[in-house]
């Protein structure tokens, strides 16, 4: 796919409803199915904004493959305890910001509220996607997903991805 | 100190350790607290000195539930401020860093100096002979609260007990010589986490002091093979018991024997082997050997070495039944790209989403919930046989016996 022979409408579709795709399938806890929105080579990162406005490189979950994706899968099934909980992730203000032939990065904007165990929901993370986005393999796949939160003081833990 | 300001009753079972439940949720608990412990003869961590590197830098933080300022003077000093006006109680410093010159409050613009010094009162004589303040009006009996402050290894610590001991003999030889382990070289900052958990601050305090939980709790390290319990490790306390030292060294165990122990134990699973297994690659670092060091120093730290992961922890006690941990990351000035693209890796191991720590913010949670209305009722701590000693080994309750030995020493709380 060369993005740059699509017509911005359709960049647009495309762009929002991969991230539509992508948001689905974590509130869906289909996670097993997560890691292939990445490419194999990949940036996936987490980042307080008060890090990533002092220049400080720390990231709160920090993957450069899809197989550390896996895992981390793999341990929030079979090794990670935490509470029952479940997501939803709202999507909007898709900026496109660079359109590359290869490559089209876009910023958006997240909000996932949590709802636990006895069905107390609370806006639990809000911040910026920053995707690189690449067609790989057949499909669209995120090269680069930098996930900034503000509200940095994370409410008990932070288990599925955002 | 006089006596407790209302009934703890302390249950003395035959063996072991009781602890009784109102100790997490009492708000009376909660406040003698805040007097003996945390404004009492004690020391507080506020921070990393590399936090503010040059004169004016600031943060601010809390020594127990009170905000403080932590700043770097003029002549390069560190001075912790209580951060409230003087003068009516507002928060001086609002923002969470920042570089100032002199410390202005917003609400009438009282402006003191790096050192907590009032130095103007706008409108102080009136205005065209109205108002002011009365003649005999003193600014330097109203300056900001100024602690104690004492640094070891870039470690800032303050009191707001002038009368406090020594930093180092309040620490102990064992603290001492395991800070200068890991922080007796220029420090680097890779970053904060914050973590928010409604539970008792104790129960974290317990937490860090229990390597029974570790391998049962936190499976990551099994599923995938990272820690046994039949690692080599031990339990260490100061004398006083406040600060409490586990560590392991690695490959001291062997594949019989862990099959041996975890035989009827959830957690052990080998199934699972690492796709990528790059997030367990390190570099030796210390000759000792050791790879894992929670050190728990009273009332409000925890250094940790987890593999080549370095961290400070502080605890921020909120109420009675919330605080919050804020995770200090760091590596050493002269590490190389390399060396910090594996600590930077390894971070995934730790803070609020670490496959080995995410556990704990479950942990606190659920002794909260299911004490909140415990009555008399109290827990039971005997692993490793009851009394607070130190231990060769991992399998033991007993630094959080220390704990409480402590604790109830601190708050002047009788045996019963």
């Amino acid at each position: 796919m060369d993005f740059l022979a699509l017509s911005p409408l359709e960049r647009q579709y495309e762009v929002e409803q991969l991230l539509a795709r992508y948001v689905h399938c974590i509130d869906d806890d289909r996670l097993e199915a997560w890691p292939e929105f990445f490419t194999r080579r990949c940036d996936y990162r987490i980042v307080a904004r008060e890090n990533a406005e002092r220049g400080l490189p720390l990231a709160t979950i920090a993957c450069d493959s899809r197989g550390m994706l896996e895992d981390r899968v793999v341990s929030l099934r079979n090794a990670n305890i935490y509470g029952w909980h479940r997501y939803r992730h709202l999507v909007g203000s898709v900026l496109l910001l660079e359109v590359h032939a290869e490559e089209i990065v876009a910023r958006s904007h997240y909000a996932v509220f949590r709802t636990r165990g006895e069905g107390v929901g609370e806006t639990y993370s809000v911040g910026t996607y920053d995707d690189h986005i690449v067609f790989d393999e057949g499909q669209l796949r995120f090269r680069a997903k930098l996930v900034t939160y503000d509200t940095h003081r994370i409410d008990s833990l932070l288990a599925t991805p955002l | 100190m006089t006596a407790f300001a209302f009934d703890l009753p302390w249950p003395r079972p035959a063996s072991g350790c009781a602890v009784p439940y109102a100790v997490f949720t009492a708000q009376e608990v909660f406040a003698v607290e805040q007097a003996r412990i945390f404004r009492g003869p004690h020391w507080s961590f506020v921070g990393l000195a590399v936090e503010v590197p040059a004169p004016g830098d600031f943060k601010t933080t809390y020594v127990g539930a009170v905000p403080v300022i932590l700043l770097r003077d003029r002549d390069g000093e560190l001075v912790v401020l209580e951060n409230r006006c003087a003068h009516r109680g507002a928060l001086v410093c609002r923002e969470l860093r920042g570089r100032q010159s002199r410390l202005a409050c917003v609400y009438h613009q009282w402006t003191y100096d790096l050192h907590g010094r009032l130095l103007g009162v706008p409108f102080r004589g009136g205005i065209e002979g109205r108002g002011g303040m009365p003649a005999d009006f003193d600014p330097a009996a109203h300056n900001l609260n100024r602690l104690r402050v004492a640094c070891l290894h870039g470690l800032v610590f303050a009191s707001f007990d002038h009368d406090v001991e020594p930093l180092e003999d309040y620490l102990g030889e064992m603290v001492v010589a395991s800070i200068a382990r890991l922080c007796a070289r220029p420090l680097k900052l890779l970053g904060d986490q914050r973590q928010f958990m409604r539970g008792n601050w104790k129960l974290y305090a317990e937490n860090t002091r229990d390597p029974y939980h570790a391998s049962l709790l936190h499976l990551f390290h099994t599923t995938f093979g990272l820690y046994r319990s039949s690692q080599q490790g031990a339990t260490l306390m100061d004398p006083r018991h406040r600060h409490t030292m586990l560590y392991t060294k690695a490959a001291t165990s062997s594949a019989t024997v862990d099959a041996e122990v975890y035989q009827d134990v959830r957690s052990y699973d080998t199934r699972f082997k690492l796709a990528d297994p790059s997030l367990l690659a390190g570099r030796k670092e210390f000759d000792d050997g050791i790879t894992l060091v929670i050190l728990s120093v009273f009332p409000n730290l925890v250094l940790q070495q987890i593999a080549n992961t370095l961290a400070v922890r502080q605890l921020c006690p909120r109420d009675a039944a919330s605080f919050e941990l804020v995770w200090t990351q760091f590596g050493y000035a002269d590490d190389d790209a390399e060396m910090d693209a594996i600590r930077l890796k390894q971070a995934n191991l730790i803070g609020p989403a670490g496959f080995v720590s995410m556990e704990d913010g479950e942990a606190v949670e659920i002794v909260q919930r299911a004490v909140a209305e415990a009555g008399d009722a109290h827990s039971y701590v005997a692993m490793g046989g009851g009394r607070a000693e130190d231990a060769a080994h991992l399998v033991t309750e007993s630094a959080i016996i220390g704990f409480w030995e402590a604790w109830r020493a601190a708050m002047g709380v009788p045996e019963s």
